[in-house]
Formats: structure tokens, C-alpha cells, sequence
């Protein structure tokens, strides 16, 4: 009897950073998956405009009464699809779920510096995660307008578009939380010896992607409250007057619409940031591992690091060049985004340079890593383009841009987690993944994935504008049926691959080999002085750190890593 | 150097799209949509300013390409040669303080230069527009394109106003200045065949000019969310010779007087 409130402690309401972490993995593991079935159906609309698709007809009688598809569902879906996997998707797997499990791990600290509070982070997901599917639910749908949200038309829609704004209030409550945690316990939990400058990269990123949470989500929430005032109690933050909604004259005025977008961008360009620098962050930590090589540049790949990260906060009317603020305010935004492409080709370069004279073991996480350099290179090469304010005005808010994005958020934060699952899942789970079925995993997704995302460029450069439910109509489209077609099988295809990764990960779960503490032959606190998986307070005693996080070919050492808590001495 | 400029030539571009059509069709089977396909590429440039948004998007685009096929190429290079069977043993090295000087400042050159060659491209479009012949009032609302022309006075907003929903007529060689307005929620001004985009944001005007260089039937897309009707908020662009405009807007001018 005295049993069942301790698991449920344990396991459930647990403060324990391990448990928390793996509860932000499968919530977020969840979210991806709906996430992209959500792009699924978009992509059969775009693929195929108008087919009716019978057994959804039962499924969403409003959304696509017998089967075909109405145009405020299709707003619908790529409003969710976008929300679901930023805020509950990759966001929560990179900072939440990674950030939670390596941070003391990583530091050699017993648990984050408030338990309680990371608890109440992980918890406040839920309420978020049930109001934002609750608008499905409501008349009229749930919210439609992006993921963006853009004011006087979020205002004017209905239950759903509140049920989105509300949502984020706790999802950006979450956050804050989170990030003062990590915060803290990176300054104030870092064992005997761990200096700032013998901080693995992945704690680094975290670090410093904490201190951008904690300035910018409150520009968010703010922002939020303006918008549900506006909404619910008619005061006119972003809403001007002699507004004629459905031949209805509103009654607010004296707001300003692209306040919205200032205030919104203000958030969500760091929080681009915040979804890649986690992921970059461990790829750091996972190319060495496997090069057998210390990474290259440690200390600019930390300033780097920084600079992406205060740069990131100077660069978010770069979304706006075409929204009708004055055209000479562009500039700076356009200096300082073409700019912050130099940290971030300081990045790409030094991974190249530390696989440069390695000894490369192409494990499954090494795989995904490669990936990720390969595919978020894409990602960063085409942000100049839309940096380029003449051409921006062109591909703005077309496919072109849509590509774009996927390739950092699904070529970049995505691949970037799948990295951190496999390498990390001996330790979390103390069993190994199946290489073989992880490696055709990767394969297929790669191939998919580029089949799906690659076109967009062209779809863009055609003209192609995004959030088009029928793109068929149009004279300068008609011909991109072949084009849409194929990206539509290769998007199913791509989301079937992740069968295998699901298969993969609940084998291995239960069935997978035994992991030795140290499977990967690494150097850093987690895999050295921690069993796999490491029990409830971490470490048996407090780890003394002694190295660098990545001192790999030690010349004249008979293995070829070096602990970091490993004493001088006792060689 | 000149295989440099072989592979700017057009040709390589025409090559590049027919190589990845190919690719397609090979995935995709003999669909019958490839027929009397379109090339996947720019529309048709019909606004002054369109070839200097096309040359700054190839411009970028070779750079990025260049870049893209050297780092690509060294990833792969690096895994296949240093892979653990070649190289048993990696080296100890942290870094090199001149390479990274190099891949700092050689970045930040081009970037820079291409801040600079973009502000002169944006300068011309969307400064002091040049004098203009036409004025022409655009009001987005859902799910239309309302325009107007200033009747014989030359003014607008006057009792002898034409107006029209989503047809806009434009004389080709002529600078047409466009005031851009919302009734309700933002819309995007787009056509693509001018290269040219500008939100219509309810409280403000928008300004933008253009000057057709050929006649021609063209199509603006609304390319900002603007409600369940945005994918069918399309109005019809003809571009016309000076004389069949004027025509055009005596015969409207007299249909709406009836």
C-alpha cells in the first residue's frame, strides 16, 4: 500500500533531472509524431488538391467531410503542424528533455539546483499540450492563423486561435522555469575542477541557450496577453481603427499590426536559436567522440556559440523586410543577419577540421552528426538568400522559405536529436540501439527527407506561395504537379521511415544488448564516473575534474580517451 | 578562370534543371503531367527591377553553391579517408589559430560585400521612386483585390474615381506608383512576374512603383495568411501597350457611368 505513492513519486511526479529529462523525451517523441502526421495530410492536399481521402472523412467530418479536404482545415494544419513541433516538439526534446538529462550529469552535479521547479517545468506541458488540441474540439476549429499568429486576423478568429494563445502562456511559463534551473545549476553545481572552460559543448549551448529563454520568452508572454486583451476584451494593441471584418466595422482603435510582428519576431528569431544551438551543441560533443579527436577550436567554438547568440537578438525584423515598415530600417537588420553567418561558418568549419586527421568510427550517432553537418550547411547557405533584401522580397513567404526552414529545424534540430537519442540512449536506458537498423534508419530518412524539402527551393523560385490550400489555380504553378507529387510520396515515405526508428527504440528498450558504463569510449563525466543508467543523485561521490571535455589521442597514453575526472597521478 | 564563367553561362543552369527533371521522372515513373511541362525555374521577368533581383539571387546562389559542393566534398573526403580502418590512430591537435583567422575573415569579406550589393539593388526599388504617369490605389480585403484609377481630374479619391475588383491594368514602359491598402486583416501584394512583394497592412499605405517592360497576362497572388480564402484571393494583371490602356480605361470609365 505504501508502495504506490513512491512510484508515482518516483516515476511520475518525480524531481529527479533523469526521470524529468526522459518525460520531456517521450512527451516530445509523441508531439513529432502527431506533428508530422499533421504534415501528412497537408502533403495529400498539396499532392493530390481536392482527392477525397474516404476514411478521414470519418475521422474529421467537419475538417473533411467525406474525405476531401475544406480550406480552413488545411489553415488548420499547418498552423498546428507548425506550433505542435516548435513548442512541443523540438523545442522540448532539445532543451527540455536533453537539457534536464546531461546538464548534472554533464557537470558532475547530483541533480539540477531546483528539483521542484523543474518538476512544475515538465508539468505545465500538459495543460499547454491538452488546451492547444482542445480547439480542434471548439466551433469554428482550432487556431488557423500560422504559427505566426499574425494580428488583425488571429483577433478575428475564433475559440481555437484563444485556445493557441493561452496554450503558449504556459508552454512560455514552462520555459522561463527551465531555463532559470539550468541557469543556475551550470553556475553554481559544476563539480570541483569544472571550470567554464572544461564544459563540454553541449553544456555550453545549453547555457547559453538558457540565458536567451530567459530574454526572450517574456517578450513572448507579454506579447501573448496583448493579444488575448485584444482578443477577449477589446483593447487595441495591434488593432487599428475602421477595421471592416466580414462587412462588420470593428470598434477598435489606434493599435498597430506590425507591432505584433516586432514583438513576436523579438521571441521567435532567438528562438530559432534556441531550437538549433542545443543540437549544435551536441554535435560538438559527439564528432570528437567519434574522430577519436579533440574538437577543433574549443574555446571560438564557444564564442561562437555566444555570438550566434547575441547577434540572434539583433536580426528579427529580417521576417519584416517586406511587411511595410519603413524600407530603410531593413539595412541593419540585413547587415546583422548576412553577419551572423560568420559564427556560424566558424561552426561548420571546425567540425569539418575535427574529422580532419581523425580516426572515424561511423556508429549511428556519428551518422546522424554527418547528417547534420550535411544538412544544416543547406539550411545556413539558403538563410542568405532571404538575408539579400531585394531577393527576400521575392522568395519571402514562399516555398523557398519554407524549405529553408526545414532544413534547419528538420536537417538541423532533428537530425541534431536524433544524434543525441542514439548516443545517449545506452546511458538514459543502460541497453544499446540496434546499429544496423539504426543506420538504415538515418539512410532512408535522409533520402526522404531531401526528396520532400529539396523541391521547395524550386517551388519557391517558381513562386510558389506557402500556406496555399489549392496552388492549382494559378497560371505560374500549373505545371508543378510532378514536382508536388513526388514530394508528397517522398513525405510519406520519410514519415513511414520513422517506423524503424520507433521499432528500433522499443526493442532496444527492452530486448537491446547490455550497456557497459562506457560504451562509446568517452571523456566526459556522464560515461566516466556514472554507470549506465546512472542512479538517483548521479554519482557515488562527487566527481574532481581534472581535463579538458575533450582530450581524445593523448599522444603517449595506451588508450585513446582521457577521462576528465581522471587524476594525473593515477595513470 | 573562364570555366568560371562556363559555369555562370545559362546553359549550365538549363543542364542542372533538365539533369534534376530527369531525376524526377526516373523516380516518378512516365507521368503524364511532365508533357508540355513548364521549365521549374524563375517566371518570366516582366518589371525593370525583376533582372536585378534574378542576377542577385544567381549571384548568391553560385557563392552558396561553391561553398556548399567545397564543404560537402571535404565532409565526405574526411570520412572516407580518415575512417577508422585508413587511420587508426587521429591526431592530437585543438586547433590553428590561422586557419580559423581565414575561415573568419574570408566569410565575413563576402558576406559583408553582399550586404553591400543588396542594399544598392533594395536603394533602387524601394527608395525615392522615379517620377511616375500612373497612380494606381490597391485595397486588399478578404478575399479581393479592389483597384482604382483617378477618373479625368487626375486625382484620386474623387467623385469620378474608376474602380475595379481584381483586374489591374498597367501600361508597359510607364512608372506606375501603387498605394497599397488593407481593409481588414494584412494581405501581401505578389506578382511574380515583377519580382515584387509588399504586405497591404490595414492603417497604413504601402508604396511601391513599378514599370512594366512587356505586354502581357499575368496573375497577383495574396502571399500573406489572410483567412480561409487567402489561396483564392488572385486578381488578373495585363500589362499593355500606352495606347490599349488609355482605351481600356475610356471604355470602363464609360460601362460604369451607365
Amino acid at each position: 500500500m505504501t508502495q504506490s505513492p513512491s512510484l508515482l513519486r518516483r516515476y511520475v511526479f518525480s524531481t529527479d533531472h533523469k526521470i524529468i529529462g526522459i518525460q520531456f523525451l517521450f512527451t516530445s517523441l509523441a508531439m513529432l509524431l502527431i506533428g508530422g502526421a499533421l504534415a501528412m495530410l497537408m502533403r495529400w492536399q498539396l499532392g493530390w488538391p481536392s482527392q477525397p481521402l474516404s476514411w478521414m472523412g470519418q475521422l474529421a467530418p467537419n475538417g473533411m467531410p467525406g474525405g476531401v479536404m475544406v480550406p480552413e482545415y488545411y489553415n488548420m494544419l499547418f498552423t498546428m503542424h507548425g506550433s505542435v513541433m516548435i513548442f512541443f516538439g523540438i523545442i522540448p526534446i532539445l532543451v527540455g528533455a536533453f537539457g534536464n538529462y546531461l546538464i548534472p550529469l554533464k557537470i558532475g552535479a547530483p541533480d539540477m539546483a531546483f528539483p521542484r521547479l523543474n518538476m512544475v517545468s515538465y508539468w505545465l506541458m500538459w495543460p499547454a499540450i491538452v488546451i492547444m488540441f482542445l480547439g480542434f474540439f471548439l466551433e469554428g476549429g482550432a487556431a488557423a492563423a500560422g504559427w505566426t499568429s499574425y494580428a488583425p486576423l488571429s483577433v478575428t478568429l475564433g475559440p481555437g486561435q484563444t485556445c493557441w494563445v493561452v496554450s503558449l502562456l504556459f508552454v512560455g511559463t514552462s520555459s522561463i522555469m527551465g531555463s532559470i534551473n539550468y541557469i543556475t545549476t551550470v553556475i553554481n553545481h559544476r563539480a570541483p575542477g569544472m571550470t567554464f572552460f572544461r564544459m563540454p559543448m553541449s553544456i555550453w549551448a545549453l547555457f547559453i541557450t538558457a540565458i536567451m529563454v530567459l530574454c526572450a520568452t517574456p517578450a513572448l508572454a507579454s506579447s501573448l496577453v496583448m493579444l488575448l486583451l485584444d482578443k477577449t476584451l477589446g483593447t487595441s494593441f495591434f488593432m487599428p481603427s475602421g477595421l471592416i471584418v466580414d462587412g462588420v466595422a470593428l470598434a477598435h482603435s489606434g493599435g498597430q499590426p506590425i507591432l505584433w510582428q516586432h514583438l513576436f519576431w523579438f521571441y521567435s528569431h532567438p528562438a530559432v536559436y534556441i531550437m538549433i544551438l542545443p543540437a549544435m551543441g551536441m554535435i560538438s560533443d559527439i564528432l570528437p567522440t567519434f574522430a577519436r579527436k579533440p574538437l577543433f577550436g574549443y574555446h571560438s567554438m564557444v564564442y561562437a556559440i555566444a555570438a550566434i547568440a547575441v547577434l540572434g537578438f539583433i536580426v528579427w525584423a529580417h521576417h519584416m523586410f517586406v511587411s511595410g515598415m519603413n524600407p530603410a530600417l531593413g539595412t541593419s537588420f540585413m547587415v546583422a543577419t548576412m553577419v551572423i553567418a560568420v559564427p556560424t561558418g566558424v561552426k561548420i568549419f571546425n567540425w569539418l577540421a575535427t574529422l580532419w586527421r581523425g580516426s572515424i568510427r561511423m556508429t549511428v550517432p556519428m551518422a546522424h552528426a554527418c547528417a547534420f553537418v550535411a544538412m544544416f550547411l543547406i539550411g545556413g547557405l539558403t538563410g542568405i538568400f532571404l538575408a539579400s533584401m531585394p531577393v527576400d522580397m521575392y522568395v519571402h513567404d514562399t516555398y523557398f522559405i519554407v524549405g529553408h526552414l526545414h532544413y534547419v529545424l528538420f536537417g538541423g534540430s532533428l537530425f541534431g536529436a536524433f544524434a543525441g537519442l542514439t548516443y545517449w540512449f545506452p546511458k538514459m536506458f543502460g541497453r544499446m540501439m540496434s546499429e544496423r537498423v539504426g543506420k538504415l534508419h538515418l539512410l532512408l530518412t535522409l533520402i526522404f527527407f531531401n526528396g520532400v524539402m529539396f523541391p521547395m527551393f524550386l517551388l519557391g523560385i517558381n513562386g510558389m506561395p506557402r500556406r496555399i490550400y489549392d496552388w492549382s489555380q494559378y497560371a505560374h504553378l500549373a505545371h508543378l504537379g510532378p514536382l508536388n507529387r513526388l514530394m508528397s510520396l517522398s513525405a510519406f515515405l520519410l514519415f513511414a521511415s520513422q517506423l524503424l526508428f520507433i521499432g528500433n527504440f522499443f526493442w532496444s528498450l527492452f530486448k537491446g544488448k547490455q550497456a557497459p558504463a562506457n560504451p562509446w569510449e568517452a571523456t566526459t563525466l556522464e560515461w566516466t564516473a556514472a554507470p549506465s543508467p546512472p542512479p538517483h543523485g548521479n554519482f557515488e561521490r562527487t566527481p574532481h575534474v581534472y581535463h579538458g571535455p575533450y582530450e581524445y589521442s593523448v599522444p603517449g597514453s595506451s588508450q585513446d580517451w582521457l577521462p576528465q575526472n581522471q587524476a594525473p597521478s593515477d595513470k | 578562370m573562364c570555366w568560371a564563367r562556363r559555369l555562370v553561362g545559362s546553359s549550365a543552369v538549363r543542364n542542372f534543371k533538365a539533369l534534376l527533371l530527369t531525376a524526377y521522372c526516373l523516380v516518378l515513373g512516365a507521368d503524364p503531367a511532365w508533357a508540355g511541362s513548364a521549365r521549374v525555374w524563375f517566371p518570366d521577368n516582366l518589371s525593370s527591377v525583376g533582372s536585378q533581383v534574378d542576377q542577385m539571387f544567381l549571384v548568391i546562389l553560385w557563392i552558396t553553391g561553391i561553398i556548399f559542393l567545397l564543404v560537402e566534398g571535404a565532409l565526405l573526403w574526411f570520412l572516407i579517408r580518415y575512417r577508422q580502418p585508413a587511420n587508426p590512430r587521429a591526431a592530437y591537435v585543438h586547433g590553428c589559430r590561422s586557419a580559423e583567422v581565414i575561415w573568419t575573415v574570408i566569410p565575413a569579406i563576402i558576406v559583408t560585400s553582399l550586404a553591400f550589393a543588396s542594399q544598392r539593388v533594395w536603394a533602387h526599388i524601394r527608395g525615392t521612386p522615379p517620377a511616375h504617369q500612373l497612380e494606381v490605389e490597391i485595397t486588399a480585403e478578404q478575399f479581393a483585390w479592389n483597384v482604382r484609377y483617378a477618373g479625368p481630374d487626375g486625382r484620386l479619391h474623387t467623385e469620378d474615381d474608376l474602380e475595379l475588383i481584381n483586374q489591374l491594368h498597367l501600361p508597359v514602359d510607364q512608372v506606375a506608383l501603387v498605394h497599397l491598402k488593407s481593409k481588414d486583416v494584412i494581405h501581401s501584394f505578389f506578382v511574380p512576374q515583377f519580382r515584387m512583394k509588399l504586405d497591404a497592412v490595414p492603417g497604413l499605405t504601402g508604396r511601391l512603383w513599378v514599370q512594366p517592360i512587356k505586354p502581357g497576362q499575368v496573375e497577383m497572388v495574396c502571399a500573406e495568411l489572410c483567412g480561409l480564402g487567402h489561396y483564392r484571393m488572385r486578381g488578373y494583371v495585363t500589362i499593355e501597350s500606352a495606347e490599349a490602356f488609355q482605351s481600356w480605361l475610356e471604355q470602363t470609365r464609360v460601362e460604369q457611368s451607365l
